[in-house]
């Protein structure tokens, strides 16, 4: 082979690898595509694209178009952490959305904060994230900054004195709920009557809910999966037990009313998210979301979508050079500054203090919305 | 409170007995603990669901498509693995693995057919009536599975007792060989005995699914534990045990979770049986196993 044929093959092999043109805005995406935390990777990735789309649709983020490369890091932080170099190094992303899980995060976010690029979560919720660097970046609201609000407006509504609390100590996702809740009802000092457990696979709740009742709570805090917390409510109220429930991100499926029906009436929640908020920017990205993928988007997904107009707000507000070094920078300082209106609600970012005690990374600054269960539907809380 | 906490003893207790019965005539005749006793109950929910909602069937007939489908199922079973395994003279540890893979391979097919997410019977289906006696609530539900357990306890019990078949039962649980001998027709009545148990557990499966409005593929396995815990406390095979182990278990169940803690439940349920097997080892109505040998 000769030296003029090696180098148009070289070319045209390059030309392929980097299918982008000059001017195109990379952003990567490293979310678990396969596995178990597949079931929040795809909604994930499906939003990112659908925002994308649509951004290019318009033309792109002053004439430049966006695109996504996207990578499967299987929920698994040894896969976070390679997938998070190649973008960075190989791909030269100007940003990476993701990982999919907190653990994962916590091994490739320093990757990202060393290299001196925006590595931003969407589903992330644990403890600690933002505070590993400037560069870590999250739209997820933690469940310690929604349960509070639930609570207190609850107990304002309801005028409520003492509540019961029961919760799936099985379930790591039920079992960290009630932490919250607990430290919630300590803070707001709400006395417990009695903390009653049930296990994975139970149905039978009577036992725990007639001694529940018998201590006469105002209400009955739940921190359990929809499925458990609408038998729960169905047994309740056929015990005669008639205080409303208060709920944790669990209860936020339509499944809680296909088992409840009446049962779940006056029920509070709070939600970064839900389907039936009517702002023209949620009804818009639900519609778009279910035309594109013939299915109801859920929370993760409109948090993804969310979370791609907040860096195409950022994109717009900077010149792109080319130098990616420079364009990282310059999106890293606009990124904080952007406050939107998304599928979720307002937004905009909040700094969080490092261990150090210096300026860390950002945290979602976001009010939850609170429903209350009426006719059987999740309606949002106005105060009456 | 006590006396709700007692209805609600009464009426779990009743539903771990429902669903012993069956598993413990079992054991009671062909010797076998027959662990897919849980599939029966699960196919038996299954089958009522798809007969109301497919067929648009009134609930007297899902009643009969559990029965029939799970009795079919249990026999199946028998025909295919147990009554191979007779033949062989297979030691006791083997039906009972082979009933494991049969259960795996039911509740997959389930899983397929139906997927994995909770079914629900439609509403106009419920019997929503409910009782209420000063401070007790009872839904009617709970009094008609209260009510069959102890109906069908009796049949049976009558049935073995008072009937040339059950005599010819009797017979083949003391001795197959000599009920052999003595021109009882033994493999035909192990057929009629797991199409009876797998449909009692059929029915079972359905009254349960109906009473907490919840089936799906894995139901039968924690109910099958429990199941197992009853019916080695009442004495293997035998049918008042299964009624009074059910109703021990539901009580101590209850009671632990009422006046100790939740968390408990299991834990006291399961001592006290440890305890009760320390002074009776052959359960409240087993007989000497020592006649056996």
């Amino acid at each position: 082979m000769n030296r003029a044929t090696k180098h148009l093959l070289f070319a045209a092999a390059s030309l392929l690898a980097v299918s982008a043109v000059a001017g195109d805005l990379k952003i990567g995406i490293a979310e678990a595509l396969t596995g178990g935390a597949a079931q929040y990777g795809v909604p994930i990735r499906n939003g990112f694209q659908l925002a994308a789309d649509e951004i290019n649709a318009k033309g792109g983020i002053n004439g430049n178009k966006v695109v996504l490369v996207v990578e499967d890091e299987q929920g698994k932080k040894e896969e976070a952490i390679n997938v998070f170099k190649k973008l960075i190094f190989q791909d030269k992303v100007l940003m990476i959305f993701g990982p999919t899980l907190s653990n994962s995060m916590f091994a490739a976010g320093p990757v990202a904060n060393a290299a001196k690029v925006v590595a931003f979560g969407t589903s992330n919720t644990a403890n600690g994230i933002s505070e590993m660097g400037p560069y870590i970046f999250r739209n997820s609201v933690m469940e310690s900054d929604v349960l509070p609000v639930t609570v207190r407006t609850a107990v304002k509504h309801y005028k409520i004195k003492k509540v019961a609390v029961i919760y799936g100590n099985d379930d790591a996702f039920t079992k960290s709920g009630y932490d919250v809740f607990k430290k919630v009802l300590e803070d707001q000092k709400i006395p417990v009557t009695t903390t009653e457990t049930y296990v994975k696979g139970d149905v039978d709740f009577k036992a725990q809910l007639t001694k529940i009742k018998a201590t006469n709570p105002d209400a009955i805090i739940c921190s359990g999966l929809a499925e458990e917390a609408a038998t729960l409510m169905v047994q309740a109220r056929g015990l005669g037990l008639k205080a409303p429930f208060i709920g944790g991100n669990g209860f936020n499926s339509p499944k809680l009313f296909e088992v409840s029906k009446t049962a779940g009436e006056g029920t509070f929640v709070g939600s970064p998210w839900a389907n039936t908020n009517p702002t023209p920017a949620n009804q818009h990205f639900v519609a778009a979301y279910k035309q594109k993928y013939g299915a109801d988007p859920n929370q993760f997904a409109a948090q993804a979508y969310d979370a791609m107009t907040i860096a195409a707000a950022a994109l717009k507000s900077i010149k792109v050079t080319g130098n990616v070094a420079t364009d990282r920078e310059a999106l890293h300082v606009a990124l904080p500054k952007v406050s939107i209106s998304g599928a979720t609600g307002p937004f905009k970012f909040r700094q969080s203090v490092g261990k150090d005690g210096k300026p860390a990374g950002y945290d979602a600054d976001q009010t939850p919305f609170i429903y209350v269960i009426r006719d059987g539907k999740f309606v949002l809380f106005t105060g009456k | 409170m006590l006396e709700q906490q007692l209805v609600n003893a009464l009426t779990l207790g009743s539903v771990y007995a429902l669903f012993s019965l069956g598993f413990t005539l079992v054991f009671g005749v062909l010797e076998v603990i027959n662990l897919s006793h849980g599939a029966m109950f699960m196919a038996g929910s299954f089958a009522a669901l798809t007969v109301v909602t497919r067929l648009k069937a009134p609930l007297a007939v899902g009643i009969l498509a559990a029965m029939l489908v799970s009795g079919l199922l249990g026999l199946a079973i028998d025909a295919l693995i147990l009554k191979r395994l007779r033949a062989r003279h297979a030691p006791h540890l083997i039906p009972m693995i082979a009933t494991i893979g049969a259960t795996t391979v039911l509740t997959s097919a389930a899983q397929g057919l139906f997927g994995v997410e909770v079914q629900r019977f439609p509403d106009e289906l419920l019997p929503t009536r409910e009782f209420i006696f000063g401070s007790v609530h009872v839904r009617a539900l709970e009094l008609a599975i209260v009510g069959i357990a102890f109906l069908l306890m009796t049949a049976l019990f009558l049935v073995l007792r008072h009937t040339r078949q059950g005599r010819a039962l009797r017979a083949i649980a003391e001795s197959p060989k000599a009920a052999a001998l003595l021109g009882i027709n033994v493999e035909g009545l192990f057929l009629a005995t797991s199409f009876t148990a797998a449909a009692l557990g059929g029915v079972a499966g359905l009254l349960i699914g109906l009473n907490f409005n919840s089936v799906t593929p894995l139901m039968g396995q924690p109910i099958l534990h429990k199941g197992i815990a009853v019916v080695i406390l009442g004495g293997m095979g035998d049918i008042r045990g299964a009624l009074f182990g059910g109703l021990f278990l539901g009580f101590a169940e209850v009671l632990s979770k009422a006046y100790l803690s939740s968390q408990m439940g299991d834990a006291v349920a399961f001592g006290l049986l440890f305890l009760i097997l320390l002074v009776r080892p052959a359960g409240l109505f087993g007989r000497v196993l020592e006649r056996k040998a």
